[in-house]
């Protein structure tokens, strides 16, 4: 045998023992956010207690991962054993038999702490289909020395009508603040979020009981109209192209009065290493208008599923209740503070009195949670679930269309009216493709 | 007689040039410039050009959260695999097409022109499903032959452009001189060709290297190339443009050093036949 062929043989030895006999690899899907980043460098805790599974992460922005997993799954590809999904995706994708029920979780995962919203989102008949890994409802975070200096008072539930008031007299365009920093870009998770979920506290639907659109009539028009108001007379310059990130930079550099958004933004808001602001921030619930009981729905939560073509099921399971897990909670406490513990899953973080004392915007996060009822979208009847966004799926085309029409009417390019005519005539050409009602 | 130009009109045409380049480069400076950010330098308003705090966090992340060699290797197989095989089938294909042409030659030739303006989502589950029945998904193999195949017409196109350009007395002359046809190809065709074989490999490696959407699509994690992993670092909730910058730096330099070098033969690859 040669020197050659002999350190050949070598080398592949030494491979194969590299590798632990029989080792499962789980390929894990998902998106670029703070928590997901902090999981995966915490995941050494969940091999070195299951030496037999190897994990491969593949993050990808939020968008091309959702196309990329709803292709691999629809064909059953079988390339992800974990994915990423959101709470829209959840049930419809249960519905296809996409997913896997979570039916073999640990006897101490404690099913029951999960909060009761983000649980009844994620179980269709009462199965769990996906685990929360962090969750967030929608609320107003403020400047406290900007309300105080212009005389307002905001409370912890205020009317639209006050925030409206509010956002008017903190306005300073001389001193380069907008009273309120709204999303602007066109998706139906950026300024449809939002949108949709202000017209369900106005008392507006997207459908009525017989799947007609609703944009024709007057709580839409209520709530297109001050929505379009606020972003044009009391918004930041170019506030058609703002989303989630770019309002946030605003507000962290001391340029909005008022910015309605997801509860998660609260601790990047409050973190004094990347806010201006971190000192003045108050909270407060989602507004309503006055007489509507409906503090907008908007509930999210990305949550960890299990492809049906995943070949290592078991394995899997074990990695989604390791990541959502009381215990992960405790490690990330440990490791970075309780501050970066994921937030809005579990009922017993907002007991937690370390955690409380961490995040002053704890109780308000709870409390907008609590109010989601996504059953309900709408005090008026609706034949969809859902709260920001409708459980449907089409919903994902028709929401990003009739967001270009509110977009453009936020830079003021056709008015309110016009943009819910188009939205109108747009949904209900895309309803019936659709074949709705079904 | 050649015609004089004016030193006037020659600074105009200079600086008109140089601002042409500049407004065409600057997103590429900018991105550069915000990798050496911090997060919230990135996000500044007024944007800052040069008077922040130069850093190389955001390096140092993405160095640390992915492994960039692996992506970096995937690129290179890929695109110079897909060249590779594409100039094996092209250059024959263009060769015939040039000195033997048949009736419906050109139709051949538009029609497989009109292949690049079909939109590629639309065959996308079909060709999802043939590569998981093959096994090919997440495999090298697999995306050099798509990219060689999405490619093939531009390659065929440019290789019969520059093969035209050639005497066909030329390659008589060697026939008459005994030549069989791969020693006509290989010993007259190609070293005249060398120059447009060259610039068209060059522009398919970059064509290659950029690609992202069937490399998106057809990779998970052994065979993603840098478009995944630029892909990566765009995050729906939280500030990450300078790591994103980062990102998108590591993976352009390769192909932008590349193009730097090669600059004289890509122009003469783009603009050859433009002007006779």
């Amino acid at each position: 045998m040669t020197y050659k062929m002999r350190a050949l043989m070598g080398a592949c030895a030494v491979s194969a023992l590299a590798v632990p006999v029989g080792a499962e690899t789980l390929t894990i899907a998902t998106v670029n956010n703070g928590d997901m980043i902090r999981m995966q460098k915490l995941a050494s805790d969940f091999t070195t207690k299951n030496p037999d599974i190897q994990l491969e992460w593949v993050t990808l922005e939020e968008n091309i991962l959702r196309q990329r997993v709803t292709t691999d799954i629809a064909t059953k590809g079988g390339q992800y054993d974990v994915v990423t999904v959101g709470n829209y995706e959840v049930p419809i994708w249960a519905r296809q038999n996409w997913l896997r029920p979570l039916d073999a979780l640990p006897a101490d995962y404690d099913t029951d702490d999960l909060l009761p919203a983000v649980r009844a989102a994620l179980s269709v008949d009462g199965k769990l289909y996906a685990a929360p890994f962090y969750g967030e409802s929608a609320m107003v975070m403020y400047r406290t020395d900007l309300a105080e200096k212009a005389g307002v008072t905001l409370g912890d539930s205020p009317t639209w009508a006050q925030v409206l008031d509010a956002a008017e007299k903190m306005t300073d365009r001389d001193a380069g603040i907008s009273g309120i920093c709204l999303r602007g870009k066109a998706g139906w998770g950026e300024n449809m979020a939002l949108l949709t979920a202000m017209a369900n506290s106005y008392g507006a639907s997207w459908f009525d009981a017989e799947w007609k659109p609703q944009f024709d009539q007057p709580e839409w028009k209520e709530a297109a109209t001050d929505y379009v108001n606020a972003i044009t007379r009391f918004g930041p310059p170019g506030a058609s192209s703002n989303g989630f990130n770019e309002n946030l930079a605003l507000f962290q550099q001391g340029k909005c009065g008022i910015w309605i958004d997801a509860t998660v933004a609260a601790s990047f808001v409050t973190d004094p290493g990347e806010s201006t602001v971190a000192d003045k921030v108050g909270f407060a619930q989602f507004p309503n208008k006055e007489g509507v009981d409906n503090h907008g729905n908007w509930l999210w939560s990305w949550n960890l599923g299990i492809p049906a073509s995943t070949d290592a099921p078991e394995a899997a399971e074990k990695f989604v209740a390791w990541a959502t897990s009381k215990d992960y909670t405790n490690l990330v406490a440990t490791e970075e503070g309780w501050r970066a513990a994921p937030p809005g899953t579990r009922t017993s973080l907002y007991e937690n009195a370390d955690y409380k004392a961490e995040a002053p915007f704890a109780d308000m996060t709870l409390m907008s949670m609590n109010a989601a009822t996504p059953d309900k979208p709408s005090v008026k009847d609706t034949p969809y679930t859902g709260g920001q966004f409708v459980a449907i799926p089409e919903f994902q085309a028709i929401g990003t269309a009739v967001g270009q029409q509110f977009s453009a009417a936020a830079a003021g390019q056709v008015s309110p009216d016009q943009a819910l005519t188009q939205a109108q005539a747009l949904a209900t050409r895309e309803m019936a493709k659709a074949g709705y009602p079904k | 007689m050649a015609r004089k130009v004016s030193t006037t009109r020659k600074a105009v045409m200079t600086a008109l040039a140089w601002g042409i380049a500049i407004v065409i480069f600057f997103p590429i400076l900018w991105t550069i410039l915000t990798s050496f950010k911090t997060e919230a330098d990135a996000i500044a308003s007024p944007p800052r050009f040069l008077d922040f705090d130069w850093t190389l966090q955001s390096y140092a992340e993405v160095q640390s959260r992915s492994n960039y060699f692996s992506h970096f290797l995937n690129s290179v197989i890929i695109a110079l695999g897909s060249t590779a095989v594409g100039l094996l089938v092209a250059i024959p294909a263009a060769w015939s097409m040039a000195f033997q042409p048949a009736r419906r030659t050109r139709d051949v030739l538009m029609w497989m022109l009109s292949t690049k303006m079909m939109p590629a989502v639309g065959v996308l589950i079909p060709i999802y499903i043939l590569f998981q029945r093959f096994g090919l998904l997440d495999s090298r193999v697999g995306v050099l032959v798509v990219l060689m195949l999405i490619n093939l017409p531009i390659i065929v196109w440019m290789l019969y452009t520059y093969f035209r350009e050639i005497p066909a007395e030329i390659l008589e002359a060697a026939r008459m001189d005994g030549a069989r046809l791969w020693d006509e190809i290989r010993h007259v065709l190609a070293p005249m060709a060398v120059p447009g074989i060259a610039s068209t490999a060059l522009l398919n490696v970059i064509l290659a290297w950029n690609e992202a959407f069937w490399t998106l699509n057809l990779t998970t994690a052994n065979a993603a190339p840098l478009t995944t992993f630029i892909a990566g670092y765009s995050s729906p909730e939280g500030l990450f443009y300078a790591k994103l910058s980062a990102a998108s730096t590591m993976a352009i330099a390769p192909i932008l050093i590349l193009g730097w070098f090669s600059q004289k033969q890509l122009v003469r690859g783009l603009t050859f036949g433009a002007v006779k």
